[in-house]
């Protein structure tokens, strides 16, 4: 089986992995990198569950072949914060009641924080057309909202 | 299956390396927007890929000799986000914003909209109501300039031969850019694939329409003009009679096809009612 050694900086951290031309940025991070806060929803492009940020823009992992994402930073729902030190965006995710499953949740922050980080004060509209790519089939969209608006407000993004 | 091999050329002089080294057997990717939903679903199996995502220099938005130009490695986000493009050809902007969503958008580009030569294209009405035309290289600077009315040939066809690649899409820059609509028709806003979708441009004098050019996606084998319709808009001035009128004669320009999006029935009666919308937003102002 052909395999390439590719090199991803991954949450601020650089690492080595082979990978083979099949394999997808999403396969390579839950099964070789142990990012498994990265979901495995549709495969295809229509759930946003997989989203990361590839050199700053929110993509689909399971969009992008892990070859890639070769000498790029990959930023998952780990990089922007952990239970020690969560991120304002789902301190307010927790706050607003805005998971309910949790499926869509990582996908839904990383793309939250691709928009702050582009537009620190988004408008609803902006927020509603930023996630628009994120599925929640629990459809809880409306806390989802509130709480990227305010984490928004609170200028801590 | 997974013996599959991929290169990664990071100028043109690369690409035509690795096409002769191939034979012309490979498959280009760029955003794999497309191609990975294929490969999973066992459409396509290449046993070769050439990535075109390392050439950087064919991702630029620029002005050149009055003209528009797109590399065709633009992402559409940076279609959707450019000034310039919004200036020149708010309708282009408009269906880049309309395309995926967010996500897609960031990966996905404008040439591989058009080279997947999918009938729901969602670059390809602007573009073909723009007159754009399709820049390609090929091995031996065989490169050529396409009409985009000529290039696409059938679902998922084009002109474009195995050793074939776009560089860039041009289009002149239009007398009037606001007087142009682009009316996409889906099941939802986001991630919608398009059940029809019109794009027009027009110019006027007064009442009277100079030109006019009409462009539809999903109401045939391939994103089509529709000349008829746009001789009639060019017989003088423009009333309600020629709106009625082109609603009728667009019917008969179009061959759609019943799919799990909508009926063929449903297709003809809806590009007419999108075509009249079209027209008269263009006559009320326009896109903005």
């Amino acid at each position: 089986m052909k395999t390439y050694l590719i090199e991803i900086t991954l949450n601020g951290e650089k690492r080595k992995v082979e990978v083979t031309t099949r394999e997808t940025l999403l396969d390579v991070l839950r099964n070789k990198l142990d990012a498994t806060e990265v979901k495995n929803g549709c495969g295809k492009g229509d759930c946003g569950s997989c989203a990361v940020i590839l050199d700053g823009k929110a993509v689909n992992s399971c969009l992008t072949l892990a070859l890639q994402a070769n000498g790029k930073e990959v930023v998952t729902l780990k990089g922007i914060g952990n239970e020690e030190k969560p991120h304002p965006l789902q301190k307010s995710f927790v706050e607003h009641g805005a998971i309910q499953c949790g499926f869509c949740t990582a996908g839904m922050v990383v793309s939250a924080k691709a928009l702050l980080d582009q537009n620190p004060r988004p408008s609803r509209d902006e927020i509603r057309e930023a996630i628009s790519g994120n599925l929640c089939r629990c459809t809880g969209y409306k806390k989802i909202v509130d709480a990227i608006q305010d984490a928004a407000l609170e200028g801590k993004s | 299956m997974d013996e599959m091999e991929h290169l990664n050329p990071k100028d043109l002089e690369e690409v035509f390396r690795a096409i002769k080294e191939t034979k012309g057997q490979a498959k280009f990717i760029a955003g794999c927007t497309n191609v990975i939903p294929n490969m999973r679903a066992g459409v396509i199996s290449p046993e070769l890929l050439i990535d075109l995502s390392g050439l950087e220099d064919l991702a630029h938005i620029r002005e050149e000799n009055g003209s528009i130009a797109i590399g065709a490695l633009t992402t559409i986000s940076e279609v959707a986000a450019s000034g310039l493009i919004r200036n020149q050809s708010p309708i282009l902007s408009s269906a880049a914003g309309s395309l995926g969503n967010p996500l897609t958008r960031n990966r996905a580009t404008i040439g591989g909209n058009l080279a997947d030569a999918s009938p729901a294209a969602d670059m390809a009405p602007p573009l073909l109501a723009m007159e754009a035309s399709v820049h390609t290289e090929r091995t031996g600077g065989r490169g050529r300039k396409i009409s985009l009315d000529k290039f696409f040939i059938g679902p998922h066809q084009t002109v474009l031969e195995d050793d074939e690649i776009i560089t860039q899409i041009t289009f002149s820059k239009p007398k009037d850019p606001a007087n142009g609509s682009y009316i996409k028709l889906g099941l939802r806003d986001s991630m919608a694939i398009s059940v029809a979708s019109v794009a027009v441009m027009l110019e006027m004098e007064g009442k009277v329409c100079r030109k006019g050019r009409v462009a539809l996606g999903s109401v045939a084998p391939t994103p089509i003009r529709a000349y008829h319709t746009e001789q009639r808009l060019e017989q003088g001035e423009i009333d309600g009679n020629t709106v009625e009128e082109c609603s009728a004669i667009v019917q008969k320009e179009i061959f759609p096809i019943s799919d799990i999006r909508a009926t063929d029935k449903y297709r003809n009666s809806i590009t007419s009612v999108l075509l009249k919308r079209a027209i008269l937003q263009v006559l009320d102002g326009g896109e903005r």
